[in-house]
């Protein structure tokens, strides 16, 4: 299984439009880096602009603003909602890409159980999706700390902003990172799916796409039929649950308890509910794998 | 001597087309053994029930004494194929394909030893070279060295010289004897060139529409002394009149669309021509052929060798 394992992911890292991913995080982050380091000062002025009625912001308070943490969070808010596109990429194209080539016939006359087959293809995809997680951790968290420094974590919301102390920053983010994989792996898990019944990678990368899309916005609109009917079932709704990481504890005077999470069992639910996604779409898939005849 | 591949009764159904229908073979050990049809016949469909890539609607498979679906790994580990064409990673070289399904056989093989297989195929030169790079010849020349890397008992070769130029056809007939009467390996081998299976196969079975048609040994079911003559003259219709008319029509004679075809004994070939210049029909070409092509072809589609070809 090993074995099989490393020729799989040999044979993903072989492939330059593995690197397409990995490029393509390094340019956004490094163009949001270098806007921000030039005109950071007009981005939170912008973002402040809601609560300048209600707050006094003072000069010195908003450079400490712009710090490597906040970076971090603006880069996985605006890039957590791209990379299902390059997670599908990949995972898309495991099965649906071998019978495209054609070498798919060749390696199930191999002495592998299709199911063993399915386990280290999906693994490989996992582990892409990982290494590529943490290529945007490296680049976002530890080139922005490097480029902003650090300082205490503002995050705004809707009912007002938090202050988390830069001591208490890092673990939430290694925690939102390990649940941002989970998130992803649902999203490969459904394109691995959609893989096995294609013979050509495009159809499952854009079933998949066009699924996050949907689903995506379902999940953000206002319609209060939907909230309780349809809204806690998508998998996309529970997506964004990583940012529960930030959301703080306060105690009675408003301060902000460190090593706090506001709603611990909302993130352990959400959790729940992707795994259990990423069980069924993967399941199923070896399910049809299993039964299906090779035609390719 | 014992059945390597025992095939009862198997059917492929896919939805309502019958693909395979009822068939039974079997192949002993250290044969090589033709499976004959013309495209469409289920040869590839079968060759894919034989490779588990395809799952029988009906029958049952036996190789080297064990069932198929309970055995398949330890079936599969003895086995060696190519199905149709060898499609590779054309984005990695040749060594780095050889080592990756040499790995997903389960054995491990040392580097030296996949080198030499592929200088065993002709492609040393050529080891590192990406296969996006190679001719379709050196393609299945790879695809071969991949089938054999494992040292399988079984090898299973469904059209094996298709996009071949004529030496690359005469390599792989050398290989298989080589295989077959050197090592001792049992070869089943689909192909629609009828004349490169007659001096290869030892037995053959012939299928049309899923159905069996014939099975036997080669020298059995072929009289190597039977010949059909083609002759093309200026008035092939008067020709084939005087034909009739004449000593001649104790033979079998037929009129085909550009030719008239005779069936004789090889040793009455001279005097079957000296006759027809005897009758003044003016010739323009007379070609004596071996007749397993029409043999075949009676026997699936009634068609012409001819006819098949440019149909």
């Amino acid at each position: 299984m090993r074995r099989l394992l490393q020729i799989e992911l040999f044979k993903i890292f072989k492939r330059p439009r593995t690197y397409i991913a990995f490029g393509a995080i390094a340019s956004i982050v490094l163009l949001i880096q270098i806007a921000l380091k030039y005109d950071g000062k007009s981005y939170i002025d912008l973002l402040l602009n809601n609560l300048k009625d209600s707050f006094d912001f003072t000069d010195d308070f908003k450079s400490k603003l712009l710090n490597g943490y906040l970076i971090c969070f603006i880069i996985l808010n605006t890039l957590l909602i791209q990379m299902p596109l390059l997670v599908a990429l990949i995972a898309g194209d495991s099965i649906a890409g071998e019978a495209n080539m054609g070498t798919l016939r060749l390696s199930l006359t191999k002495p592998i159980s299709r199911t063993q087959y399915m386990l280290v293809k999906f693994s490989a995809s996992v582990i892409y999706t990982i290494a590529l997680l943490i290529c945007m951790a490296i680049l976002a968290l530890l080139g922005s700390v490097l480029i902003f420094g650090t300082n205490d974590m503002v995050v705004l919301r809707s009912e007002g902003i938090e202050q988390i102390k830069s001591f208490d920053v890092v673990w939430r983010y290694i925690c939102a990172f390990g649940y941002a994989a989970v998130a992803l792996t649902t999203v490969s898990a459904l394109s691995f799916l959609l893989s096995v019944f294609a013979e050509n990678a495009i159809g499952p990368i854009i079933a998949t796409m066009s699924i996050v899309i949907v689903f995506t916005i379902l999940s953000e609109m206002n319609i209060p039929i939907y909230d309780n009917t349809i809204k806690p079932y998508l998998f996309t709704t529970h997506m964004v649950a990583w940012k529960g990481f930030f959301y703080v504890k306060a105690d009675a005077e408003g301060t902000t308890i460190n090593g706090s999470i506001e709603n611990l069992p909302a993130i352990i639910r959400s959790l729940s509910i992707l795994l259990i996604y990423i069980i069924l779409f993967f399941g199923s898939a070896v399910w049809v794998f299993r039964k299906k005849d090779i035609l390719s | 001597m014992a059945a390597v591949i025992q095939v009862r009764n198997i059917s492929k159904k896919f939805r309502e087309v019958k693909a395979v229908d009822n068939l039974s073979f079997s192949v002993e050990s250290g044969q090589v053994y033709g499976f004959l049809g013309q495209n469409g016949a289920g040869k590839s469909t079968t060759i894919r029930m034989l490779l588990t890539l395809i799952k029988p609607t009906s029958g049952e498979i036996e190789i080297f004494g064990m069932n198929l679906l309970k055995h398949r790994k330890e079936i599969l580990r003895q086995v060696g194929a190519i199905i149709e064409r060898p499609d590779l990673y054309k984005y990695l070289s040749a060594l780095e394909n050889l080592r990756i399904f040499a790995a997903m056989s389960g054995i491990k093989i040392p580097e030296k030893k996949l080198i030499e297989q592929l200088a065993k195929v002709g492609l040393a030169e050529r080891i590192h070279s990406k296969v996006k790079t190679y001719s379709q010849g050196m393609k299945q020349r790879l695809g071969i060295a991949i089938a054999l890397v494992h040292d399988p008992s079984l090898i299973i070769l469904d059209e094996p010289t298709n996009g071949l130029d004529p030496q690359g056809i005469a390599d792989i007939r050398h290989l298989i004897l080589h295989l077959s009467k050197d090592l001792g390996k049992t070869l089943l081998i689909s192909s629609h060139l009828l004349s490169e299976m007659e001096l290869i196969a030892d037995s053959m079975l012939i299928i049309d529409k899923g159905r069996k048609i014939v099975e036997g040994k080669v020298n059995e079911l072929f009289d190597p002394a039977e010949t059909v003559v083609e002759l093309k003259t200026t008035d092939d219709t008067s020709a084939f009149e005087q034909l009739q008319q004449s000593f001649l029509n104790r033979y079998e004679i037929e009129k085909r669309n550009d030719c008239i075809t005779l069936k004789l004994h090889r040793n009455e070939v001279p005097l079957v021509m000296k006759e027809i210049v005897q009758m003044n029909i003016d010739v323009i070409s007379f070609y004596s052929k071996h007749s397993l092509e029409d043999y075949f072809l009676s026997l699936t589609t009634g068609q012409s060798y001819a006819e098949a070809i440019t149909n």
